[in-house]
């Protein structure tokens, strides 16, 4: 197990190499250039051709694409463009609160998903699978920006429950309950769309589990119908959906671009946006890597995950 | 010896839209405390049906015992709550499966599913039920018990899981076991091997068995008595020599025919022509009338009704009336 794990890491070099060219080539292409966006259009061209050149914009992409990367590897992200701050104290500054959302949603979706899941096919065509099945596909279908606009016109404008955005109340101290009172309707949001797909990937699961044999014996055994469902069916109807989870893992982050613009979430996902809009290459780079990153980590947990719950995989 | 359980005029019925499935019509029979009891028919007769509905577990939605009782050990099982079902099942009567490949959860290791049906019904401590799992899987002929103890299901071959079924099942104690073909998915040499093992454990623990089956051969290495099913119902009961000697039922006769016998040169084995006709399309006399080759102008409005034609032997044809057999 050990030497699979690092073997899986030693793999991941190659292939986060791979998207940062990729990344790299593609950021490159994009039309635009880091000076429009700056400031004044008083200033003269030849001051942006100075801040051009100063900036090493002016280089041949692949020398850009290589010192870039021989700062990267020393754990140098670079500066921003715009900020003028080192883009690993901006990112560092808003990871925890985009950790905090994701964590928060994803343990939102898991604790809806699941047992709705489970109900929904242990009550296969019943109303409650009907219920649950038309929820979920609306909250598929429903964009993500749209549904935190109605929330935040429902719950903050008409009913003044929870706060429009940010963190926490600006000039308050801290208080957990202050913070909850903020996270609850961008988790929620940013919740849904996973919700309804793990919802239906988890129906799915189990539908194929209760007809197995092993469950028939079980209730041969004399079990209650929750023992049978929840100690004999659940764990190898979950083991599917680890896959998925694994994979949903990354898209959190691009929900999360979508949910922290809308509820002015100062997170990752609020600076890629920002940064992406004013071609701040350094900060863009890094938050790409960091999307890959997640994705490579994702799936290597969902892998170990898998030998974990599944006593017939090993690596 | 005296009765376990009774089974009278059983009805499990299937029910999808607009159209009822009579898959078990009218079942009688009764088993003795120690004795084994066999269940022949082709597919479709309704023998598993039959034997689910004794554990009160006929697949559900659609499934239904909508008529009959089952008294076993002097309650009528069809009488009681799912909640005094729960205390009978594993405990009194045990089940195992044909699929020894599928019939155990992969993902538990086999101590814990043999330990958690202690731990249920027996009230054992997590160590008094390790030590009553190793205990059992001694009696089902493992050596080294206590290390099969921690594998998985997957570790093990089909007959080997068939043991650890049987460990299970037996776990209890219970006063009958259900056996729905507990060798059909082995290989022969493994099948011998599995009947001889429940031959011993049925008189160790003074269980009855019923056995359901479609293979004669085990029959005849296993039971006491054999009841014949076709079409949802009985149509012969006998003790098993008799069966062997002189069946009396023209299903049963063909049944025999079909298997090779070593003393005969032939150059084909006999068979029923057709199939078992679908519970929705049962012929509206004898069940048996479209494939007998005795049937006659009666067979086709009239069902006969199961009698006993000889002490302890019973038989649901016209024929025995009219004087035809024998």
């Amino acid at each position: 197990m050990t030497t699979y794990i690092i073997r899986r890491l030693i793999m991941m070099i190659p292939i986060l190499f791979g998207i940062s060219v990729i990344s790299f080539a593609i950021m490159y292409a994009a039309p635009g250039k880091p000076t429009v966006m700056d400031l004044d259009p008083d200033i003269s061209v030849e001051a942006r051709e100075a801040q051009m050149e100063r900036l090493g914009l002016n280089d041949p992409p692949h020398i850009q694409y290589i010192n870039w990367m021989s700062n990267v590897v020393k754990g140098d992200f670079g500066t921003s463009f715009t900020k003028k701050q080192p883009v690993r104290d901006m990112i560092a500054d808003r990871l925890p609160n985009t950790l905090i959302l994701m964590i928060f949603s994803t343990i939102l979706a898991i604790i809806v998903a699941i047992p709705f899941g489970v109900l929904s096919a242990t009550k296969q065509y019943s109303k409650l699978d009907y219920g649950v099945t038309m929820t979920s596909f609306l909250g598929l279908a429903t964009p993500n920006f749209w549904l935190g606009l109605m929330l935040i016109m429902l719950f903050s404008v008409q009913l003044g429950w929870t706060p429009v955005g940010g963190v926490s109340t600006l000039g308050a101290d801290f208080s957990l309950l202050d913070r909850l009172h903020h996270l609850i309707l961008p988790a929620i949001v940013l919740a849904t769309a996973d919700m309804a797909g793990l919802t239906r990937y988890t129906r799915s699961s189990m539908l194929e589990v209760v007809k197995q044999d092993y469950i028939r014996t079980a209730r041969a055994k004399g079990f209650r119908e929750s023992t049978v469902i929840y100690k004999h069916g659940l764990r190898n109807g979950l083991i599917p959906i680890i896959t998925i989870f694994g994979l949903m893992l990354p898209t959190f982050i691009g929900g999360s671009v979508i949910v922290e613009q809308l509820f002015s979430w100062p997170g990752i996902g609020k600076l890629f946006i920002d940064a992406t809009f004013e071609r701040d290459y350094p900060v863009i780079m890094a938050i790409t890597m960091f999307g890959a990153v997640l994705t490579v980590i994702g799936n290597l947990i969902a892998d170990i995950l898998y030998a974990v719950l599944d006593p017939r995989i090993e690596y | 010896m005296s009765t376990l359980l009774q089974v009278k005029n059983l009805k499990t019925h299937f029910f999808s839209k607009n159209k009822v499935l009579p898959v078990v019509d009218g079942v009688d029979f009764e088993v003795k405390k120690g004795e084994t009891l066999a269940i022949v028919g082709e597919s479709g007769s309704g023998k598993s049906i039959t034997s689910l509905s004794i554990m009160g577990l006929v697949p559900k939605p659609g499934g239904k015992t909508v008529d009959g009782e089952i008294i076993f050990d002097g309650t009528d099982l069809l009488q009681l709550s799912e909640n005094e079902m729960f205390k009978v099942r594993g405990n009194e009567i045990a089940m195992i499966f044909q699929e020894p490949m599928t019939s155990l959860n992969p993902v538990l290791t086999i101590g814990e599913q043999i330990t958690e049906v202690l731990i249920y019904h027996k009230k054992m401590s997590k160590k008094e039920a390790r030590q009553k799992a190793v205990e059992l899987l001694k009696i089902v002929g493992f050596a080294r018990a206590e290390e099969i103890l921690d594998d998985y299901p997957h570790r093990l071959s089909g007959g080997m899981r068939q043991r650890v079924m049987i460990a299970m099942a037996m776990s209890c104690d219970p006063k009958l076991l259900i056996a729905d073909e507990p060798t059909t998915a082995l290989d022969v040499t493994v099948q011998a091997q599995i009947l001889e093992l429940m031959k011993e454990l049925s008189e160790k623990f003074d269980s009855s068995i019923i056995l359901i089956t479609h293979d004669l051969g085990v029959v005849a290495e296993l039971a006491d008595r054999v009841i014949v099913m076709y079409g949802g119902q009985v149509v012969e009961e006998t003790g098993i020599v008799e069966l062997f000697d002189n069946p009396l039922h023209p299903y049963s006769k063909g049944l025999l025919g079909s298997v090779p016998k070593l003393d005969e040169e032939k150059e084909r084995l006999s068979s029923i022509g057709g199939n078992v006709p679908s519970p929705d399309n049962f012929p509206k006399g004898c069940r048996f009338v479209t494939r007998c080759e005795h049937a006659m102008e009666k067979c086709l409005t009239e069902q006969p009704e199961l009698k006993e034609i000889y002490p302890g032997r019973k038989s649901r044809c016209f024929l025995h009336d009219e004087g035809g057999n024998e």
